[in-house]
């Protein structure tokens, strides 16, 4: 016990002499929560457009200061000519221009049918999708209004509820997945290269000299990395709940074992790599191309999984975050209970007590 | 001091694949002795120390050190032996001090032995102001010195030293030898690889390996007088050049 902790002090010597590391491992976390939390959003906000009323009449104005009013558009331009909106385009200045013809409340009360053409800038296909949905819902919202104190013979509304994200928060969908991230780049990474830094400086073989067992010189280089990432798991929620406001839903218990599970895992990971690499460099290559790569791809946390061809949805099994991101989002989000994740929960028991069982099995005693 | 076998080797072999790093090799080492190991560069010498430590296994042959069997005993024998190797062995961005408690802890030192052997080492080396300092401040001759003070710091009756004194200066050779001396004189058997000849003069016998086969074994004066040289440095060029393996 007391090798142990002997062995354990000096590596939080190693964190602790090791500022910048350190604060990149504390500090990451919290600035990709940021970062994704302000920055990077495919929420529609304040999307800019023009509008090129040629009717200038009371539907088209009051139509108008709808969009503008709602807080996905914001009017940058009124045009005049139809050749402008072209233009206006070209110069990348708008996402989307709305045009009224010059008939539009004439066809509308001689026609009962009045047109009204939304071209959106589809080189960003899903923004100009969403602008296309917004505006259309606007429209419709009008329309309804107006035709209220007439009959129509047949009307089928749609009633939709957004179920677990009201709002459309971005934040519910990437706080499990930065969680994900961060857990693995802290604990494979890092535990990875702590091993083979030691094999590389030579002093793991006055370590394997000494009577320190293996096993114990493996769980004495994983444990601060362990402490850290509850750190950082605790630095993740309280940003998410109390600056993004994403609620915690289930049990803060159960969440916070899943993902001690999660960070075993891929301590896990961490050691299996370190018995192979070499040099610090192949372990670090090593984690992020075969690690963390797949998890930001094939985990579903950037890309549904349920669009991907079969060969990528069977291997996207393989990838632990997978299965912890969908844990997350289910008791952080939906909160469901253990019943509602138990099968994921043995998946990546599983994973671990593979991965621990080779990578103590690899971590030979002698060197060759 | 010639009596107490503490390392006996009986045909001792490691096979890399096809390549024979260590060809049966017979030796025994005293109670007490400085036993210089010494090779070209590639002739085996670590490879046959890091088989005698637990490192390596052995392809075959036999092997005791300490009386524990190096196939069977090695946990035995890890408790019996300090090791410093090639590669510069204490952490640079610890302490000195930092580094004596780790390398204590591992060896189930007591934090009292360990506080007092600190102390002593601190004094002999001359280092009291230097203990809080980074290792990584410290010169080189500082550094390989204290690394030798650590890896007799749980007191072990046999450390191995692979190539302690490279890239060091003569002087600071000197000092470090010194402490070698000391070590020996209070009964630590001491087996030492180095490729400085003016060295193998200070030890007790030597061997010479040349392409992992053990050409002589001898005290120093011994071997002068066997090949009619006038220092090591001509007996191991006479028997190095018949090495038909490249030195790496």
């Amino acid at each position: 016990m007391k090798q142990f902790i002997a062995f354990i002090r000096k590596e939080f010597y190693h964190i602790w002499r090791d500022k910048r590391t350190m604060f990149i491992l504390l500090g990451m976390p919290i600035v990709q929560i940021i970062i994704f939390g302000f920055a990077l959003t495919n929420e529609v906000k304040n999307s800019k457009i023009a509008i090129l009323d040629s009717s200038k009449d009371e539907a088209t104005m009051s139509l108008s200061s709808e969009l503008e009013a709602s807080r996905y558009f914001e009017l940058e331009k009124n045009l005049v000519t139809y050749d402008q909106v072209l233009e206006e385009f070209h110069k990348g200045k708008i996402k989307m221009a709305v045009i009224f013809p010059p008939s539009f409340s004439e066809d509308l009360q001689h026609f009962n049918k009045a047109q009204i053409q939304l071209i959106a800038d589809a080189a960003d296909p899903n923004t100009a999708n969403q602008l296309v949905n917004y505006a259309t819902a606007i429209i419709k919202d009008y329309q309804n209004r107006i035709t209220n104190n007439r009959k129509l013979p047949y009307t089928i509304d749609t009633e939709f509820r957004m179920l677990y994200n009201p709002q459309l928060k971005g934040a519910f969908n990437f706080v499990p997945g930065v969680m994900a991230m961060v857990l693995l780049l802290v604990c494979t990474m890092m535990t990875a290269i702590t091993i083979v830094k030691e094999k590389e400086l030579g002093t793991m073989e006055i370590i394997l000299v000494s009577p320190m067992r293996p096993q114990l010189v493996v769980f004495a280089k994983a444990i601060p990395y362990l402490l850290l990432s509850t750190i950082n798991i605790a630095s993740i929620l309280l940003l998410s709940v109390f600056v993004l406001e994403v609620p915690i839903n289930g049990s803060l218990f159960l969440l916070v074992f899943e993902s001690i599970l999660f960070i075993l895992v891929s301590l896990s990971l961490g050691l299996l790599i370190s018995a192979r690499a070499e040099s610090q460099q192949t372990a670090m290559f090593i984690s992020l191309i075969a690690l963390f790569l797949p998890t930001v791809m094939l985990s579903g946390f950037m890309f549904p999984i349920e669009n991907m061809p079969l060969p990528l949805r069977i291997i996207s099994n393989i990838i632990p975050a997978k299965w912890y991101y969908h844990i997350v989002k289910s008791v952080m989000i939906k909160g469901v209970g253990l019943s509602s994740i138990w099968k994921e929960t043995i998946i990546l028991g599983g994973m671990m007590t593979f991965f621990l069982t080779v990578a103590i099995k690899r971590f030979k005693i002698r060197l060759a | 001091m010639q009596n107490e076998k503490v390392i006996t080797v009986n045909k001792l072999t490691k096979k890399f694949g096809d390549f024979t790093a260590v060809d049966h090799i017979s030796f025994d080492v005293f109670k007490g002795e400085i036993f210089g190991f010494l090779g070209a560069n590639g002739a085996g010498k670590t490879t046959a120390m890091r088989m005698l430590c637990g490192l390596l296994f052995p392809s075959s042959g036999e092997a005791t050190v300490a009386g524990y069997d190096v196939y069977k005993e090695n946990e035995k024998i890890k408790k019996s032996i300090g090791y410093m190797s090639q590669k510069f062995s204490l952490y640079e961005d610890l302490t000195v001090k930092e580094n004596m408690q780790f390398y204590g802890g591992i060896y189930h030192m007591t934090e009292k032995y360990i506080k007092e052997k600190t102390a002593t080492i601190l004094k002999q080396l001359h280092l009291e102001k230097e203990g809080n300092l980074l290792v990584k401040s410290l010169p080189l001759g500082w550094k390989q010195k204290l690394a030798f003070a650590v890896s007799i710091f749980h007191e072990p009756g046999i450390v191995f030293l692979d190539e302690p004194t490279g890239g060091v200066d003569p002087v600071t050779r000197r000092e470090f030898w010194n402490m070698i001396y000391e070590a020996s004189d209070r009964g630590t058997t001491i087996f030492v690889t180095t490729h400085y000849m003016d060295e193998a003069e200070y030890c007790n016998r030597v061997t010479i390996m040349v392409d992992g086969r053990i050409d002589a074994l001898d005290t120093p004066s011994n071997l002068k007088k066997n090949y009619n040289a006038s220092s090591m440095d001509e007996v191991f060029l006479i028997l190095a050049r018949k090495a038909v393996r490249a030195a790496d």
